[in-house]
């Protein structure tokens, strides 16, 4: 039996609208998985398999260009909230780590994971680039600037 | 408000003028990121002006007079790196903007974005245009939700205004921009991974050559070029070459292959300081002039101890080098790798060294792409050392490995393709060089029974780092 499929027309849609701006289709890979992620807040496999038809490649061309990237889960969808906690130099001068600390304690889940009730995925990044902001968290797209413990644990609690 | 610029005054006149923001100057304002608010202050004039009255040729031929130099991190002379794509070529020729900005310390871009996104969309269809690009890319890192929907609304209203699109203003130049969201990898912002990425693959460096002028992105032609530099174009076309060379700092006589440092730059600087932003100020500017006069000193009335030049890839700068003049010959009379994003980082005296070369570590074995096994085997053991220092099982022969690892990967030592590992190299290597006694004094402190071991140890894990 095929699987059940997971692109909507509209996500095959606003994909197939990236294809007139590239000479090829495969450079339509990562606007196809951000599309799709922003949908679901994830990728699953059987995306993917659908990503390549589309883009006329091998299920395993996109696959492999998903996996280079830290960015899209596949087993299960992210969190209603991603949280990123920069853990870089200019952050880490100014308690990022402490913070990613408190925060994985408080939420009682290690980077990369979900909280039980699907309400927050923690994750630690590489440089947010709002170092004059330190330590900074970006909350989907939300940059939080100037975090204390206590101000995460307030931000985190007022989440939906 | 963090990110305001502020007239420099200096005690030096022959040597630096007063200098009024450029880059900067519409950054606070208000709405300053819409197009009203930018033509209200003169722009998309020099885009009319250039346009009407200048070639391509010419445009490059003005870039090139007026010594500007990449503002990503290599520096190279904007116009020169122009001049190689092939002459007569039928196109297309590819014009990708790298805002992929991640270099720890580094948001400069970002501001710009952010703040005033139709000065770099002037820039970049004057730069579009003087190398006859008619496809531009915009490759912005993931991470920057704001600068992407300032952006992608300052291209709707620049098509919608006839600034974009079939017939620029009237004249027989066409040009799309067509934004790209990169996903979380540092090494996006090599052009030619940045290329690669485009192009829907892993981000993976090619081998030069072919330089991306010759083929570059889909196999043709392309500039990769920075978003600040790109702004620069701008100012540079409104106002001339000589204006732009009156900034700065002229080539040292005594390195011939010093092109000069001309024009402003915008300067970051975090950490440990008093007032962290994004500053601008004419290329030359020393370290302690960032930190006292638009920082507002270093913290809690402490004294620096280090401070990262541009970037993390730089190195390090002792507190007795922050004389060290931020333009692209400065740094390396230092030690440092070069300028690079002129992204200051201070820190304070109670930092520890150990903390801050685990940190630089991790980021760079979390960040190293794998193509390479110099760079990819290189900087996780270097973390798996660093960890293995903190955790208080550190040996002296540590920071001989260490600095073993520094000295073999990269593109100067020639074993690898590109260079963050050079990147991730100098760190280790200026942190050992400038501070071994206090990172031998911690390896003694914290494993007094084993700090003289020679044999091999089990290696840490990096679950949790990776």
């Amino acid at each position: 039996m095929p699987a059940a499929k997971v692109l909507t027309p509209e996500m095959i849609d606003a994909i197939k609208a990236y294809f007139p701006r590239y000479p090829s289709r495969q450079a339509v890979t990562l606007p196809a998985l951000h599309i799709v992620n922003d949908k679901l807040r994830y990728v699953p496999r059987q995306a993917v398999i659908e990503i390549a038809e589309l883009l006329g490649l091998a299920p395993a061309q996109v696959q492999d260009t998903l996996t280079f990237y830290g960015y899209f889960k596949q087993d299960q969808p992210h969190g209603r909230c991603r949280l990123w906690v920069c853990r870089s130099i200019s952050c880490a001068l100014r308690g990022a780590d402490e913070l990613l600390d408190h925060l994985s304690h408080t939420l009682g889940v290690s980077p990369g994971a979900t909280t039980p009730d699907g309400r927050v995925t923690l994750e630690y990044a590489e440089c947010l680039g709002a170092c004059e902001h330190a330590p900074c968290m970006l909350a989907d797209n939300l940059l939080v600037k100037s975090v204390s413990p206590q101000q995460a644990d307030q931000f985190v609690k007022a989440l939906p | 408000m963090k990110n305001r610029c502020v007239p420099l005054r200096c005690t030096h006149p022959t040597k630096m003028p007063e200098y009024q923001p450029v880059l900067l100057a519409q950054v606070g304002k208000a709405e300053s990121h819409t197009l009203r608010a930018y033509e209200q202050a003169g722009g998309y004039q020099a885009l009319k002006k250039s346009l009407k009255e200048k070639t391509p040729k010419e445009v490059t031929e003005i870039v090139k007079a007026s010594g500007l130099r990449g503002r990503g991190g290599a520096g190279f002379p904007t116009g020169l790196k122009w001049t190689f794509l092939p002459q007569n070529h039928p196109g297309p020729i590819y014009f990708c903007l790298n805002a992929d900005e991640s270099e720890p310390g580094t948001f400069n871009n970002r501001v710009l974005m952010e703040e005033d996104p139709h000065q770099v969309i002037e820039g970049l269809i004057l730069s579009c245009y003087a190398t006859n690009a008619t496809t531009a890319y915009f490759y912005m890192r993931a991470e920057y939700p704001l600068a992407w929907q300032r952006m992608q609304r300052a291209v709707d209203e620049c098509y919608a205004a006839g600034y974009l699109g079939k017939n620029i203003l009237g004249s027989p130049y066409s040009l799309d921009i067509f934004l790209h969201r990169g996903a979380g990898a540092y090494i996006c912002g090599e052009e030619t991974g940045l290329i690669e990425s485009l192009e829907g693959k892993r981000a993976w460096p090619r081998i030069k050559p072919p330089f991306p002028a010759v083929e570059g992105a889909f196999r043709k032609p392309t500039v990769v070029n920075n978003v600040e530099t790109v702004a620069c174009v701008r100012h540079i076309m409104d106002r001339g070459a000589d204006w732009f060379k009156s900034i700065g700092v002229p080539p040292d006589p005594a390195n011939p292959r010093d092109a000069g440092s001309y024009g402003p730059k915008l300067y970051c600087i975090s950490g440990h300081i008093n007032k962290p932003g994004c500053y601008e100020a004419p290329l030359g500017l020393t370290v302690t002039e960032l930190i006292d006069r638009f920082g507002g000193g270093v913290w809690k009335n402490r004294k620096a101890k280090a401070a990262i030049p541009g970037g993390i890839s730089m190195g390090l700068l002792t507190a007795d080098e922050f004389h060290c003049p931020l333009d692209f010959n400065g740094p390396g009379k230092f030690g440092c790798l070069g300028l690079g994003t002129a992204a200051v980082v201070v820190m304070d005296e109670q930092t520890s060294m150990v903390d801050f070369l685990l940190n630089s570590c991790r980021f760079f074995s979390h960040e190293s792409c794998g193509q390479c096994t110099p760079c990819r085997e290189g900087t996780s053991w270097a973390t798996k050392m660093m960890l293995r220092i903190k955790a208080g099982r550190g040996r002296l022969k540590d920071l001989d490995l260490l600095a073993e690892i520094g000295d073999t990967i990269g593109i100067m030592p020639g074993t690898t393709i590109c260079g963050l590992a050079d990147g991730a190299a100098w760190p280790i290597k200026n942190c050992i060089k400038k501070f071994r006694p206090e990172l031998e004094a911690h390896i003694k402190r914290t494993n007094p029974s084993g700090w003289g071991e020679t044999k091999a140890v089990p290696a840490m894990e990096l679950v949790g780092i990776h």
